[in-house]
């Protein structure tokens, strides 16, 4: 009997030994596929990211001459956006730029998607013209404006003029220019925040409405005491996203007002002028010190957002 | 009792009829002008009150488009640069994506973490050292400047992981007792399960690299590799007022992209929806 126990015991060990070593032959196999499978995209991003981003952090440090030299400065670049008023400008154009641009264009978004997401017949249809923006060169986008906002052959100044409206300046007033760009932000987004709010608002059950129904709640009641509340995951994201996007604001600063208007000053955001100082000007060290300080803003904002979605944002 | 209902005329749908179609006009008058303007003579195009419909069609600022500035080059570096990189960004980040998701490796949370804080960064904080790397390589001017920093993306990394996740587990477990090795699994099991997902990387990766402007301005600056919308750029600095032209050459380089959209539409809300439900 026990002779037998111990032959059983012998070849759970032996069975146990190989399992453990299939297993481990089995991990190997495991890590060696997981890092080749990993490794262009870890290769990629320590090239051109992770050691970009060390080195823009040490360029902020250094001026450029002539050439492509470069010496270190210390907090020279620093000292500069702080007592020069480039980047204060910028940055003030910048906040304004996403102030008016990110609510009113997801207000829009979401009357749009609340009115496609009724019954109605050509759902399909208002998608199709409302999205087409999206998938518009920027760059084109900001050339089609330009022409339409001509002040003296431009469509929208003779449309205003049919109501006896002296159309403005729209691009060249410097009070005017900035607001003028905003409204092509607002245009150019719509589409894109209406079809995440439409599929978060197709997410939400019917059972809530009922109910509401039952209780005899109004169109308004229902609209703010349920749809913006199941909603507010969607609108977290997409205000997320906006803020990030608007915040980086380029082509239609570069096509619309470009460096040798007179208004750019007025309407130059944070990230043009990080473009005019490091490729016109040739000013990298400089420029490297703004992209960080872009980099500090962002981040302190979208930290404020994940921080201040607990006062707004409910998951069921 | 559902056509009794159609044929009563809602006052609600019609108020809604009405507000999404006023919002409509607005959306698409842009694009009806730029088409009209560029078969328009310089004439016609400032005249007030405005020329609706021109007398004949000008495609003469089509051909000028093409004759001052390389735009059939444009059209090609284009081209091959928005089909490498979305080659490359779905071979790459889906097998990163696979491993990521399906298989457990030391290393495997910091490395992921390290790829995605990719995201958080603004693209400016890399890009002069990414144009110096260029100009190390001597790059510049070439396509593979334009289309080797986009091969790989922790965005379509991050996307792709989401929706491996989301597939059962059990599903590579009968492939694995029949000795297939992860590669196989991938390829032959997840890669054809995650259509939904590439195809939304896809979109995402055509649009961005069909429309960027930035990057191509400071690698690109010889017309022979410029990319359209960097062209266009260089077009509006030659006809700064002549607006057919410029309307022209912004038809050019737009129309690929509203085609695609048109006939792909589905995809295109499906992953867009995609991004903002996984993400």
């Amino acid at each position: 009997m026990s002779s037998e126990v111990s032959v059983n015991q012998e070849s759970d060990v032996k069975i146990q030994k190989k399992t453990k070593f299939w297993l481990n032959k089995q991990k190997r196999g495991d890590y060696f596929w997981a890092y080749l499978m990993i490794a262009p995209t870890l290769l990629g991003t320590i090239i051109f990211n992770i050691w970009p981003l060390l080195q823009s952090f040490y360029l902020s440090f250094t001026e450029w001459g002539a050439f492509g030299s470069y010496s270190w400065k210390g907090i020279v670049n620093y000292e500069r956006l702080f007592n020069e008023p480039d980047l204060l400008i910028a940055l003030k154009n910048t906040f304004v730029f996403t102030i008016l641009s990110v609510p009113l264009g997801i207000s829009l978004s979401i009357i749009v998607a609340v009115l496609l997401n009724q019954k109605i017949k050509g759902v399909t249809f208002y998608r199709t013209l409302y999205f087409l923006p999206v998938v518009t060169m920027p760059a084109a986008v900001a050339i089609v404006w330009k022409w339409l906002y001509n002040a003296d052959y431009g469509l929208i100044n003779y449309v205003l003029s049919l109501f006896s409206i002296q159309g403005p300046r729209w691009l060249t007033d410097p009070n005017l220019a900035l607001y003028s760009i905003v409204l092509v932000a607002v245009w150019g987004a719509i589409g894109y925040n209406m079809v995440i709010i439409l599929s978060g608002l197709q997410g939400i059950s019917t059972t809530y409405y009922e109910a509401a129904d039952i209780d005899g709640a109004g169109m308004f009641v229902k609209f703010f005491k349920i749809t913006l509340p199941l909603l507010s995951p969607t609108l977290f994201f997409v205000t997320v996203m906006s803020l990030i996007n608007t915040f980086q604001v380029f082509e239609l600063i570069f096509m619309m007002i470009g460096p040798n208007s007179l208004v750019i000053e007025n309407t130059q955001t944070v990230v043009y002028l990080f473009y005019e100082e490091a490729f016109i000007n040739n000013d990298k060290g400089y420029a490297a010190a703004i992209a960080m300080a872009l980099f500090l803003i962002i981040l302190c904002v979208t930290i404020l957002q994940f921080k201040l979605q607990k006062k707004w944002v409910h998951y069921e | 009792m559902s056509s009794k209902t159609k044929k009563r005329i809602n006052p609600n749908k019609l108020v809604i009829h009405i507000i999404l179609l006023v919002g409509a006009v607005i959306m698409i008058a842009p694009f009806l002008w730029m088409v009209l303007t560029s078969v328009k003579t310089f004439g016609e195009s400032t005249q007030v009150p405005p020329v609706i419909i021109p007398k004949s069609l000008q495609w003469e600022n089509f051909s000028k488009v093409f004759t001052t500035l390389p735009f059939a080059m444009f059209y090609w570096n284009t081209i091959i640069t928005t089909i490498c990189k979305t080659v490359g960004q779905l071979m790459f980040c889906s097998l990163a994506a696979y491993a990521f998701a399906r298989i457990k490796f030391p290393g495997q949370n910091v490395l992921f973490i390290l790829i995605i804080s990719v995201l958080m960064v603004p693209n400016q904080a890399y890009i002069i050292p990414q144009y110096l790397i260029m100009v190390k390589l001597e790059w510049l001017n070439t396509l593979t400047a334009l289309i080797v920093p986009g091969v790989t993306s922790a965005f379509g990394t991050f996307l792709l992981r989401q929706f491996f996740m989301s597939l059962p587990k059990d599903l590579e477990d009968a492939a694995k007792i029949d000795g297939c090795n992860h590669f196989r699994i991938y390829w032959r099991i997840m890669l054809p399960l995650a259509k939904p997902g590439l195809i939304a990387l896809a979109i995402f990766t055509i649009l961005w690299s069909w429309n960027d402007l930035m990057w191509p301005l400071i690698v690109n600056s010889s017309p022979s590799k410029m990319p359209l919308s960097a062209g266009l750029a260089s077009l509006q600095g030659q006809y700064i007022t002549e607006f057919p032209v410029l309307m022209a050459g912004a038809l050019l380089a737009t129309w690929p992209m509203i085609l695609m959209f048109i006939f792909l539409q589905k995809y295109f809300v499906e992953g867009i929806a995609l991004s903002g439900t996984k993400g």
